[in-house]
């Protein structure tokens, strides 16, 4: 018996956290300003301590101004669709919950483009609207995806993805309407991209992921049990009616996060969960803070690839979330039907 | 090595793991339970006031045909379906007023388990049966760890405990089932037709295994059945349940009458009194 302790959790983030950190430097060295490695180590590690003047300001613009806010902003969109991926994976009992694939980050990117149109200028109004949008339809999702009184699985999935095409209808429908007030076209709700900045400051959206990460780890013993049935689950003290709520506020919180300002990045909830089990194994209270971590680093070579690839053009990160993420998910799925 | 070495002797120190409940009883007063499709329509389904009593060290078996109640009844002193009237306490506290993990730290329920979604090792099953007595997020001590290494001696699986949960057989995985139940220190052991998918060799060994927890652990351990004869057999008292009635509580003689069973299980049987004072029942034929 080698039971999860404390220890083998903060080992297990610090190695994740220093390949992350090792993939951020690769991408602020990738891009059309050519950048020396050894020249970003040293424009970092002056920025830590504060010595802007001694930088170049090309460097201090290129690695502070343009490539690290997009890092930034791609490592909190990756952790909170992994996180809330692996949250809806209990939530459901559906190994192949994803945001994506159930329609609830379409049903946040209409939610904040209707929020929009009522409030186009009120901080905040996206995400709000992006949180109700993924709540409402995880709501519809896990109602449709029932037959007889239970959650089936191909009934649940079929589900999510009838949703998710209607609900993108109805984005390609608003988005001809809204391209004038909003400068962010139809590619940004229906494939994701991190080009665009967020119109809310970064901390306040570090802040409400690190709120709502935390939230959901508080429930991850819980969901172990879950894991291996509900009623077995509640027979052992778990009150799984509560945990259940706290998964689905969270999960469709972290999900209204990501899509608010990154757009509908698929198959980042599917993938960096299975990934994390396969090297950590299934334990929640290790899986959670993994697939956080291991969500930025997706997200960040992800979009390192699709500003890369075809230069000077880019491509949206999602296509490139999705060109790995679907044969995961048909591998998965084939897997478990047999 | 010294501080390893002296951790196991405080281990081993220990008062026995598994006698930590004196004189526990379960009461069981003109409990009733209706299932009804809405809240205004007909029930569906009635258990009528049922009553009996069971303590430490005693097997008892809840007997009846398919749909006479025996699950219901079940739930109800496993406290996950509130009684529409009457009452069950285990030491005086009404099973549906305790706290979640209180109970789960008195009563242990063993169904038929649930599909696995991911791979788990039958060490981390058995594990989850110290959830009742950690706080939320609590890392396993290595008491949990040791107690639940005792569960699986108990039930005859120290080698199961490396291997993979799916991977196991019928009769093993309902034996690692068992074994997180025991890992709950229980005083209530309830068993929810726990011999249905093994052989006749397999129902025997578990029943018999269940008596001896009864003994040594000093559990009251309640069984559903249909299996006539393992529970005259291996049973201190029987409740024989018909469609939603308890038509007689006593022990597998007092229960055992072939006008009743007949009746009950719609099928012409013969009951044998055997020596040992224990009924047995047997199929009649036609001519």
């Amino acid at each position: 018996m080698r039971p999860l302790t404390p220890a083998r959790i903060v080992a297990t983030c610090g190695l994740l956290c220093g390949v992350l950190f090792v993939v951020v430097v690769f991408s602020l060295r990738m891009g059309a300003y050519p950048i020396s490695l050894h020249n970003i180590v040293i424009t970092l590690f002056r920025g830590a301590i504060g010595q802007r003047d001694e930088v170049p300001p090309d460097f201090w613009l290129v690695v502070f101004g343009l490539r690290l806010p997009r890092i930034a902003l791609g490592i909190l969109v990756g952790a909170a669709l992994a996180t809330a991926g692996a949250g809806f994976q209990a939530l459901l009992r559906n190994p192949l919950a994803d945001p994506y694939v159930l329609g609830l980050a379409s049903g946040a990117a209409l939610g904040a483009m209707l929020s929009l149109m009522v409030a186009p200028h009120t901080a905040g109004v996206i995400q709000a609207g992006a949180f109700i949008g993924a709540a409402a339809t995880t709501g519809a999702v896990y109602f449709l995806g029932r037959r007889g009184g239970q959650l089936d699985s191909p009934t649940l999935l079929l589900a999510g993805i009838i949703s998710a095409s209607f609900l993108s209808a109805g984005i390609v429908f608003l988005s001809t309407t809204l391209s004038s007030r909003d400068q962010r076209g139809m590619g940004f709700w229906l494939m994701g991209d991190l080009a665009t900045p967020p119109s809310v400051d970064l901390k306040w959206l570090y802040f409400i992921l690190l709120v709502t990460l935390g939230c959901i780890y508080t429930t991850s013993s819980d969901l172990n049990l879950i894991l291996t049935g509900e009623q077995e689950a509640g027979h052992l003290g778990v009150n799984v009616y509560r945990v259940k709520m706290v998964v689905y506020v969270a999960g469709s919180l972290l999900t209204g996060l990501a899509v608010s300002v990154g757009g509908t990045i698929g198959y980042v909830g599917l993938l960096v969960p299975h990934m994390m089990r396969l090297l950590f194994g299934t334990d929640y209270r290790l899986l959670i803070p993994t697939s956080a971590i291991g969500g930025g680093i997706i997200i960040v070579l992800a979009d390192t690839l699709a500003r890369t690839v075809v230069a000077p053009t880019e491509l949206p990160v999602g296509a490139m979330t999705a060109l790995a993420g679907a044969p995961v998910f048909i591998y998965l799925m084939k897997r478990r039907v047999r | 090595m010294i501080s390893g070495a002296s951790n196991g002797a405080t281990l081993e120190s220990r008062p026995q793991p598994f006698a930590v409940n004196p004189g526990m009883r379960l009461r069981v007063e003109q409990a009733s339970y209706a299932y009804a499709a809405t809240d205004r329509s007909a029930p569906k389904f009635t258990l009528g006031p049922t009553s009996f009593e069971a303590q430490q060290r005693e097997l008892l078996a809840i007997l009846g045909p398919n749909a006479s109640g025996k699950s219901t009844l079940l739930k109800l002193l496993a406290g996950v379906l509130k009684p529409l009237s009457g009452r069950i306490e285990v030491d005086g506290n009404e099973v549906g007023d305790l706290d979640m993990r209180v109970r789960a730290q008195r009563i242990a329920l063993v169904q038929q388990e649930s599909e696995l979604l991911f791979p788990l090792r039958v060490w981390e099953y058995v594990l989850q049966g110290r959830y009742p007595y950690g706080r939320r997020l609590r890392f396993e001590s290595a008491e949990d760890c040791l107690l639940a290494g005792n569960a699986l001696s108990q039930v005859g699986a120290d080698e199961l405990r490396d291997r993979w949960m799916e991977r196991l057989s019928g009769g093993e995985k309902q034996r690692v089932i068992l074994a997180r139940a025991l890992a709950q220190q229980p005083a209530l052991l309830l068993l929810d037709e726990p011999t249905q998918h093994l052989d006749i060799g397999g129902k025997v060994e578990l029943l018999r295994r269940l008596r001896r927890l009864a003994d040594e652990n000093k559990y009251a351990v309640i069984v559903v059945t249909h299996e006539l004869n393992l529970a005259a057999e291996f049973s201190d008292r029987i409740v024989l349940l018909h469609k939603g009635k308890s038509l007689r509580i006593g022990t597998p003689a007092e229960v055992y009458e072939r006008e009743l069973l007949e009746e009950v299980f719609q099928a012409p049987l013969e009951v044998e009194m055997r020596p040992s004072g224990r009924p047995r029942v047997i199929l009649r034929g036609n001519h």
